[in-house]
């Protein structure tokens, strides 16, 4: 369970000072009334805001070290969390201000399709190319707000489908749950990428060093997972993410073995994805996001709100990552120590 | 899920394998396929032959879901 982070503003320091205590009861939802959300002009690099998301959020995954379980359905906490996501969503409303014309049941694989081919191939090209070691150490633990639990976000859909899409959708994450084999789930392999590259794999280990932008990708699922009225944009998400994962982890793989690392603890992760995610995008765009909307039309266009919200947070982060390594500087909030160079 | 064995050839995709089945070389070895659903390649292009890595992406491979009739039609005779 991660240990309570570091508080980047007053937001987070008001809210991770309430959860050091114990929760309010449940007829207090009154108890964060005086703590202020801002409203910045990009909610998705404000450190504050991104951070204070995440560990509200966290409450609902595996929770956070030392805190009262009690605040994770504590009335005063969801109206707190409500704030803080009104102002994510409105910023997602102004990055994504209208998704064009909603696709039928038979072309939201196109659609789809057509926003994954926008798909900026920057940083899995640099590290393909150019990274160094110490350049994947970061992207690693960049991603491992997300990857270390990996398909987490887009399970909380489940409950919310039936029929045809939710078969989809639980036959995708069976397979990034390990198809039953603890030792294949995603997670499990990321957190043995991170481990062969020498970095520490424990849940949360690096959360103080990942800046708002790579948050701001979790929160995206978290937000979209959490709320049942947003399940067309989650399941637009993963249709997306699966439609845009497996030349990407193709590169990342490439670029670990020019790196000299090809063994299997390193590259496992990215090989499996290329792999799997060549199965996954098939189901998730044809079969779960078709599905949907042959189930209801009305979702389509959330399923296409998801996917592109998604392509804009993740362009961003990209964009923010691959400039501070162009620059030769860390893309971290603190940099981690360099590896020792073998002799 | 039913014993049947399903094959889905997915529009400018890979075919898809779902149910109980055997991937074998053409000396009857098994190939080893990992996972219960595989996607195999349709446009020639994975680096990863007989499975589906995404390539047909990059190479802009096109090829209907359904059956495709591209045969020529006989030329009247001169």
């Amino acid at each position: 369970m991660p240990v309570l982070p570091v508080s980047r503003g007053p937001l987070s320091a008001a809210l991770l000072a309430a959860l050091s205590g114990p929760a309010p009861g449940l007829d207090d939802a009154e108890a964060l009334r005086d703590v202020a959300v801002p409203s910045p002009a990009d909610p998705f690099a404000d450190e504050d805001l991104q951070l204070a998301l995440y560990c509200a959020y966290e409450l609902h995954y595996r929770g956070l070290d030392g805190v009262d379980a009690a605040w994770e359905w504590s009335p005063a906490l969801l109206a707190l969390r409500g704030r803080m996501e009104a102002v994510f969503e409105a910023g997602l409303r102004a990055l994504v201000p209208d998704v064009g014309p909603a696709p039928s049941a038979e072309d939201v694989d196109l659609a789809i399709r057509e926003i994954a081919a926008e798909d900026a191939p920057g940083l899995s090209q640099y590290l393909q190319r150019s990274a160094t070691i110490d350049q994947y150490r970061e992207v690693l633990v960049q991603r491992s707000a997300y990857q270390l639990k990996e398909a987490d976000p887009h399970s909380w859909a489940m409950p919310r489908l039936y029929g045809a899409p939710k078969a989809a959708l639980v036959e995708i994450q069976a397979d990034e749950y390990g198809g039953g084999r603890p030792e294949r789930m995603h997670a499990r392999l990321f957190a043995d990428t991170m481990e062969a590259l020498g970095l520490d794999s424990d849940y949360g280990a690096y959360l103080d060093r990942i800046p708002a932008r790579a948050l701001s990708t979790v929160n995206l699922m978290s937000f979209f997972g959490l709320h049942r009225r947003w399940r067309g944009a989650i399941i637009g998400h993963l249709a997306l993410f699966e439609s845009t994962s497996s030349i990407p982890n193709g590169r990342y793989a490439a670029g670990l073995r020019r790196l000299g690392r090809d063994d299997e603890a390193a590259v496992a992760f990215f090989d499996e994805h290329v792999e799997a995610d060549a199965v996954h995008e098939n189901l998730a765009t044809v079969d779960m996001a078709g599905g949907l909307i042959r189930q209801d039309p009305s979702l389509a266009g959330d399923v296409l709100f998801g996917a592109r919200c998604l392509a804009e947070l993740e362009g961003a982060w990209t964009g923010e990552v691959l400039a501070a390594f162009e620059a030769g500087r860390s893309s971290l909030l603190h940099p981690l120590e360099r590896t020792p160079v073998a002799a | 899920m039913s014993d049947e064995t399903r094959i889905t050839a997915y529009r400018d995709g890979p075919l898809v394998v779902r149910g109980p089945f055997r991937l074998e070389d053409q000396d009857g070895g098994e190939i080893d396929p990992g996972r219960e659903v595989v996607a195999l390649c349709r446009c020639g292009r994975s680096r990863i032959r007989p499975f589906c890595d995404g390539s047909h992406k990059l190479v802009r491979f096109s090829a209907p879901s359904t059956r495709e009739d591209r045969r020529i039609a006989a030329r009247p005779a001169d």
